[in-house]
């Protein structure tokens, strides 16, 4: 009977859970659907079957060079989440080893950071960027994303650390391995899985973040949402297009989540049952 | 060999030389379909100024408002040539934020720019923006729906026929609604649509003082109509229907009429995405015989930012873009029906133009009958055909459009609209200085 009813749960949990991923994304399986359509077929309403059209990836490949954004896209994801662990492996890993009355204080200070609307400071940023010569710079923008994806990695590095027995740091230490050995050679071999799942996270966050992409970058630097933003147009429907041109910006995202889902969902669910 | 070696070096070396000497100028634009065709034709302009080379930055519309009002309060120095509208021209020219363009060119011929157009883009007798393609709004029904209603369209119809024709028209078993009108929040959407029609009315935004004037019976008059009409024969949910969405409806044949941008009739009468287009008719806007119409004025233009260090590239590309010679160009690549429309009075002067589009005479005659410098029946302090050119305007038209979109949807009644509309309006006039 008690056999029964678990099968049963699990059923409905399975049936639920996909239920669920279907409306979580059916809108990107719709729009790269769309983009399969020609501009007449994707304003006659709701229609699952494509001609199979690939007029608007021509259109859209030869209206602006996907490669330069896409580049840009890759470098400044990759770069913001290098730059990004480097700062939050030692901040950390001195909260998590060695806590201070205030570091819980600290922590949800980090984090209340992320609660700001990010427009209201756009202007003292954009006359930063613009002091610093930084506006439409690779180099700007990877800070700016590091920052704005800091208390995250900060967060869940701290998670992972703490589940580290500060033992064997000690027994590092009493072998005489310096500050550096500890971290570089003890340390973070023991978190890799945790850093590989907070990088992938982190990638992700930069490679969507579209608010300060798109305002402080202009030609160089500008990523593929500035790319996607390119193509909607208030006067004139070209909904085939816009929706080929988000289906090659989160392609090569959406391929990496694909198949390293088992770390994400490992480093977002770790410590959850704790 | 020597000789080759030295050839090598000469040509390396001018190479060299003549990309350090190559000047690049940004541009800000909108993923509008002539500002693509645009970015398409630039070959010709390089060609000829070898040493400019074009960036471009294309950007949805309120994205590239921002970006362009940042860069340029904050004199961010990002872009050289800025693609902005009639709304932004004079406010900014006061602010010397932008260069006066007077240096388009012996051929240029500004006498040739329609002078309504012209008038919204200058400040003190100077043009501050050339613009690249101009609109105003008119009405594009379809004449078999209107031959089945027994009606015939009139070229110049009022309020009272529009409605007469949307009840005739209206045929809700068969997905056919009589009128589409914008019904989407914002002050460039459902307000540039009501903002036009009112002065239709004899209402208008402000009084010789800057007093609101939402408690006034004209914008009564006029939201009511509005909000009965489309009660009555527009869409469902049209409180969230924009340019796009009834561009939509129309093509699919779900709209008897629609009252909107010129632009949109190249749109609706193009057979490859519309199912409509060899039944469309055009009519200017409506009246309420109080000598305004209901159509409204715009322009995207090209200007140059006052904080640019490339003025002299930027206004030779502005010259180029909205020159004559750049819609005989698009002319010559992709046919007369796709030159620039609504900026010069030759293009409509043109036998081969007015043959391509058939709604060429009635867009000049649209654009002519708005006048930005006095937009209304009565007199106001304030230029702008469907806004008001003051800084305040943007939030407040889009609170106001807020309003009245909730009053389409049913959420609040006309008067309450009103009332709140009055008060935000007030407010927002004390808050600036306008009135104590």
């Amino acid at each position: 009977m008690a056999r029964a009813v678990t099968t049963q749960h699990k059923t409905i949990a399975t049936v639920a859970a996909w239920i669920v991923a279907l409306l979580i994304f059916f809108p990107i399986l719709y729009t790269i659907i769309t983009s399969f359509k020609s501009e007449q077929e994707a304003i006659q309403g709701f229609n699952l079957i494509p001609s199979g059209t690939f007029e608007s990836y021509t259109e859209v490949q030869a209206q602006s060079g996907y490669f330069k954004f896409f580049f840009n896209s890759v470098l400044l994801s990759v770069g913001s989440t290098i730059l990004a662990l480097l700062v939050a492996i030692p901040a950390a890993w001195s909260m998590a080893f060695s806590p201070t009355k205030r570091t819980k204080d600290i922590l949800m200070w980090m984090l209340s950071t992320k609660m700001m609307p990010a427009v209201a400071v756009l202007f003292p940023i954009y006359l930063i960027f613009r002091n610093f010569g930084l506006l439409d710079s690779r180099v700007g923008l990877m800070v700016m994303l590091m920052l704005i994806n800091l208390p995250i990695v900060v967060w869940m590095l701290y998670t992972y650390f703490r589940e580290i027995p500060g033992e064997i740091l000690e027994a590092a230490r009493m072998d005489g391995a310096s500050l550096w050995n500890e971290i570089v050679y003890v340390l973070t071999p023991m978190a890799v899985p945790g850093i590989a799942s907070t990088m992938l996270l982190n990638i992700i966050l930069a490679w969507n973040e579209a608010f300060w992409t798109i305002r402080l970058t202009t030609t160089d630097a500008a990523p593929l949402t500035a790319f996607i933003s390119s193509f909607s147009s208030p006067q004139g429907l070209f909904w085939a297009k816009l929706s080929a041109a988000s289906t090659l910006a989160i392609a090569p995202i959406l391929i990496m989540g694909w198949f390293s889902q088992k770390q994400l969902v490992r480093g977002l669910t770790f410590g959850a049952v704790k | 060999m020597k000789l080759r070696t030295l050839t090598l070096g000469l040509l390396s070396a001018s190479a060299l030389a003549f990309a350090a000497h190559a000047e690049s100028i940004t541009i800000a634009t909108v993923n509008n379909g002539d500002m693509v065709r645009m970015q398409k034709l630039t070959e010709d302009f390089t060609k000829a100024n070898p040493d400019i080379q074009l960036n471009w930055v294309t950007l949805e519309e309120n994205v590239l408002r921002e970006r362009v009002t940042t860069d340029i309060a904050t004199k961010g120095g990002q872009y050289d040539v800025m693609t902005i509208g009639t709304y932004e021209v004079p406010i900014w020219a006061k602010q010397s934020w932008l260069l006066p363009l007077d240096k388009l060119g012996d051929d240029y011929d500004a006498k040739d720019i329609i002078p309504a157009i012209a008038g919204g883009l200058s400040v003190d007798g100077k043009l501050y923006a050339a613009p690249f393609y101009g609109e105003s709004s008119f009405v594009m029904y379809r004449k078999d729906l209107m031959d089945k209603a027994g009606l015939k369209m009139p070229d110049a119809p009022t309020w009272d026929f529009i409605k007469q024709a949307a009840d005739k028209m209206t045929d809700r078993a068969n997905g056919v609604n009589g009128v589409c009108l914008r019904g989407k929040a914002g002050w460039g959407e459902n307000m540039a649509f009501l903002t036009a029609m009112s002065n239709s009315f004899g209402a208008r935004w402000f009084d010789e003082n800057w007093k609101p004037q939402f408690d006034q019976p004209e914008w009564k008059n006029t939201l009511q109509f509005y909000v009965d009409l489309m009660k009555a024969d527009g869409p469902e949910g049209a409180s969230s229907n924009g340019f796009n969405e009834n561009l939509a409806l129309f093509q699919q044949g779900k709209c008897g009429m629609w009252i909107d941008a010129t632009v949109a009739a190249s749109f609706v009468s193009d057979p490859k995405n519309s199912t409509v287009a060899d039944k469309v008719g055009y009519a200017l806007a409506p009246d309420n015989g109080l000598g305004k119409r209901g159509n409204w004025l715009w322009a995207w233009s090209l200007a140059i930012p006052a904080g640019t260090q490339k003025a002299d590239a930027a206004e030779k590309f502005v010259s180029w873009a909205t020159s004559k010679h750049y819609a005989d160009l698009v002319a010559s690549k992709e046919g007369w029906a796709n030159a620039p429309p609504g900026t010069r009075s030759s293009l409509y002067a043109n036998a081969e133009y007015q043959k391509a589009a058939p709604f060429a005479k009635m867009t000049l005659d649209s654009i002519n009958a708005a006048d930005p410098t006095h937009p209304t029946v009565k007199p106001v302090p304030y230029v702008g055909v469907q806004f008001v050119a003051i800084p305040e305007f943007q939030g407040l038209g889009t609170t106001v459009g807020q309003l009245f979109s909730a009053a389409l949807a049913g959420q609040s009644s006309v008067d309450d609209a009103l009332k709140q509309a009055q008060d935000a309006a007030t407010a927002a006039m004390t808050e600036g200085g306008y009135i104590k």
